[in-house]
């Protein structure tokens, strides 16, 4: 607990140290001070603009999660789909989202659409790879046992490989968490008239640094707080899975 | 408890190799019906993989087959307990005493699984979960969960292995007790465990794997591990899977 407590003081003085460094150019690297100065005098404007990316954020997470999960339970329920989803999802993966961000601002259009489907793309495979590992490597004995008792098809699959698979599908939502506002973010850059993305992007053009470096923390704390919140929601959903690692405290 | 009759059940002619060494070669194997009958012999002589051509996990090869005694196929009559407990971590001790209804999608006979779980003496653990029990209770649920099934064959890979000795003999009781009647086949190492519950003993040895000479020691089971007949019978039987195992 001290620990995380710790961490926050530190990195600010890494900052500041960092600042000084800088020679206390505000229009490189402001200072901590300056920032919160910033952030405080223009929060109406950066907490307008935090709701539209976070809106975003956890639309595309919700989005992706239900498309990711139903791909991969679609992928072991039934053999042809993941014969052939699986090859076209791996060279989706190879085109970046980066890439096609300008096509999809096209496509769904400067408001938030083109960025939850943005952050929407980036979890969709973390979370179908790290779901459908989880249905594919249940353990064989309970497999047997389910094959004696004569369970159906379908009613193993409910009933053992989802549940089973549950903390891989966690480990695929985590990450989703941490990655997701990458996909907003990136899609306010190419093409927007609000969150975050457009803010910092705004900010910098008009050389106001510090109100640049509001936004950016202001959406790293956002970050953090949605991988505790979904960390939280995961382990109290995972009653029965037991942390393994030998704790320290 | 239960009302329907153990049949014997037969396996012809099982043939089975494994990256091309022969496992079983034309073997036949017979369980009695209504008795118990223990398998025995050497690692990876093939004891388990013959309990799980009876639970139809494995085949039997082409020529092979499994028959009953009454004509009836053998499938969805078995039930199968295994060395690990297999209880899901994610269920209630009684909801997993059930999990073969839930896994059929029939109505669950929650009412008979709390009767058993008392008989055991896990009454009051019913709503527990399965990851804050010890090894013992564990393989206990894992035996109410194969009585609910209620099934005329039960087959049991070495279930009471992992327990140590003092559950490990509370359970062989436990279970001679509530299995008596069925058709049973119980596949162990422990020669001791054989001689206390079996009716019938079979050691199976060699590659491909031959099954030995029937042994029927005296009495009914559970016998007294101390009585001085089954102590006798288990030096011989020392020494026969101690030959098995060099053959």
């Amino acid at each position: 607990m001290w620990r995380r407590l710790a961490i926050l003081p530190g990195l600010v003085a890494v900052w500041q140290l960092a600042a000084l460094a800088a020679g206390g150019r505000a229009y490189i690297l402001p200072g901590p001070w300056e920032v919160l100065l910033a952030g405080v005098a223009r929060w109406d404007v950066i907490g307008e603009h935090a709701l539209v990316t976070f809106a975003e954020v956890i639309a595309g997470l919700v989005v992706g999660g239900v498309c990711g999960a139903g791909t991969a339970l679609l992928m072991a329920s039934y053999r042809p789909a993941w014969r052939w989803l699986m090859p076209a999802l791996v060279v989706s993966q190879a085109i970046p989202v980066f890439a096609i961000a300008p096509i999809l601002v096209l496509w769904f259009g400067y408001g938030m659409a083109s960025k939850v489907v943005m952050a929407t793309l980036i979890i969709y495979f973390p979370v179908t790879t790290a779901f459908f590992d989880g249905l594919r490597r249940t353990d064989g004995g309970w497999l047997d046992l389910a094959r004696t008792m004569g369970g159906t098809r379908q009613r193993i699959l409910w009933r053992i490989r989802v549940p089973a698979a549950l903390p891989s599908l966690a480990s695929g939502l985590r990450v989703a968490a941490a990655v997701a506002p990458i996909g907003a973010v990136v899609g306010e850059w190419v093409g927007s008239s609000a969150g975050l993305g457009y803010l910092m992007l705004h900010a910098n053009a008009r050389m106001q640094v510090p109100l640049m470096f509001a936004a950016l923390v202001t959406l790293a704390m956002f970050g953090v707080a949605l991988y505790i919140a979904v960390d939280w929601l995961l382990r109290r959903a995972l009653y029965w899975q037991r942390d393994t690692l030998p704790s320290e405290d | 408890m239960s009302s329907i009759p153990s049949p014997s059940v037969h396996v012809h002619a099982a043939r089975l190799a494994f990256a091309g060494v022969p496992l079983f070669d034309d073997l036949d194997f017979q369980l009695p019906g209504g008795s118990w009958t223990c398998l025995l012999g050497p690692s990876g002589v093939g004891k388990s993989t013959l309990l799980r051509i009876l639970a139809g996990l494995e085949s039997a090869g082409d020529q092979g087959q499994v028959v009953c005694g009454d004509g009836i196929p053998l499938s969805g009559r078995a039930a199968y307990m295994a060395q690990k407990d297999l209880l899901l971590p994610w269920l209630s001790v009684i909801e997993n005493a059930v999990v073969g209804f839930r896994l059929r999608g029939q109505r669950a006979p929650k009412h008979q699984a709390r009767e058993l779980l008392a008989a055991v003496g896990l009454a009051d653990r019913c709503y527990a979960r399965p990851d804050d029990l010890s090894g013992g209770m564990r393989q206990r649920v894992a035996l109410v969960r194969t009585l609910v099934e209620d099934r005329p064959v039960i087959l049991m890979d070495e279930p009471f292995s992992a327990l140590d000795a003092i559950t490990r003999y509370r359970l062989q009781s436990l279970a001679s007790r509530l299995l008596a009647g069925r058709t049973v086949l119980l596949v162990t190492h422990d020669p001791l465990e054989a001689l206390r519950l079996g009716h019938r003993i079979h050691v199976l040895a060699g590659r491909p794997a031959r099954l030995g000479a029937c042994i029927e020691p005296p009495g009914k089971p559970p016998r007294d591990p101390s009585d001085p007949a089954v102590l006798a019978a288990q030096a011989d039987l020392l020494r026969r899977l101690a030959a098995a195992a060099e053959a």
